[in-house]
């Protein structure tokens, strides 16, 4: 799982109201080197949760994005280089994604997030 | 990437070794695989440098196809963890990154919007009445760009009209009609392979809420 998916996940439990961001708790993860498309990042960075990505970059070591982000840094090409690290180049093998209002863990095994409900959070 | 040449490496992925028939799960042949995202990428632009999430994706031939197109950013839900394992392998086969996420479609919950383009086979709605459009309700809420999809031909008109009057569609296109290939994977088949006719549709969503007022 890659951060970018990290920051669209909600936690899908009924009646949770605050289910964003879910808590990263990664315990082994690996990078991938991908190119880089500023135009891609250009698209995609009013979408992104800034906050929620440095959170999870901290969460797996990675502490060089700054705390707040705005436009005008996407004419910084380290700055484009950060995010898209951040963003595309770190995948979470195993570890939790945890609901920050119920502390439901939901699993990451193999990389793939087990976000199934059990029968009483439907 | 030329047609074929797409088509040819579709056929090359693993597919369901014991098909769950109350899921509908029947392969995504190379042939309808590869002329949906072809027709995305080349068409209209949908999938490279594009977020494509696959919705019951199955052994991943879409989520696959929209890489091999040079989506930036491939997911793919499944609720059948046995299908997400022969996806993965069939991934790592081909060198892509995909993510895939272990959820019941119907019950994710995800920022709307930050997916570009949903590509999907969903169930036909036969076993389990109104899949299909619980499938299509979710990609257009979740897609910001358009949401692939394919359908029985025989519900063309119940489609368009529920599209567009529950599922947030502001238009619904058919592309064109392709042959399903079904072969016998199932003990209540009893022709060795049927071929249904199925449309590709091309839907696009209004923009939600949020992003109009920004």
């Amino acid at each position: 799982m890659r951060l970018l998916t990290h920051n669209m996940l909600s936690c899908n439990i009924k009646g949770v109201a605050n289910g964003f961001p879910l808590r990263l708790e990664a315990e082994k993860w690996v990078e991938k080197e991908v190119e880089l498309n500023a135009d891609f990042l250009r698209h995609i960075f009013p979408k992104i949760e800034w906050k929620a990505l440095a959170g999870a970059a901290r969460a797996v070591g990675y502490c060089e994005l700054p705390e707040e982000a705005d436009a005008a840094m996407l004419d910084s090409e380290d700055f484009l280089r950060r995010f898209h690290h951040a963003l595309l180049e770190i995948h979470v093998e195993e570890g939790a994604l945890v609901c920050p209002e119920t502390g439901r863990g939901f699993p990451i095994t193999k990389g793939i997030p087990n976000m199934l409900l059990h029968e009483d959070e439907v | 990437m030329k047609l074929k040449q797409l088509e040819g490496l579709l056929g090359t992925l693993q597919q369901f070794s014991h098909p769950k028939v109350e899921l509908e799960q029947y392969p995504t042949g190379p042939h309808i695989a590869s002329r949906l995202l072809y027709t995305a990428e080349n068409t209209f632009g949908d999938i490279s440098g594009k977020v494509v999430a696959d919705f019951g994706c199955g052994c991943g031939t879409l989520g696959l196809a929209s890489a091999l197109l040079g989506a930036e950013q491939v997911i793919g839900i499944d609720i059948d963890p046995q299908s997400l394992e022969i996806a993965s392998i069939n991934a790592a086969d081909m060198e892509l990154d995909i993510d895939f996420i272990w959820c019941d479609v119907n019950k994710l919950r995800w920022r709307d919007d930050v997916v570009d383009t949903v590509v999907m086979n969903p169930p036909f709605g036969t076993r389990k009445k109104g899949s299909d459009m619980e499938f299509l309700a979710k990609a257009l809420k979740v897609a910001s760009q358009a949401v692939y999809s394919l359908h029985k031909t025989t519900t063309r008109d119940y489609i368009k009209r529920t599209a567009i009057r529950d599922c947030n569609a502001r238009s619904a296109d058919i592309l064109c009609e392709l042959r399903f290939d079904v072969p016998q994977i199932y003990k209540f088949h009893k022709k060795k392979e049927v071929n249904i006719a199925v449309d590709l549709w091309r839907f696009v969503p209004y923009p939600t809420q949020e992003s109009a007022d920004s």
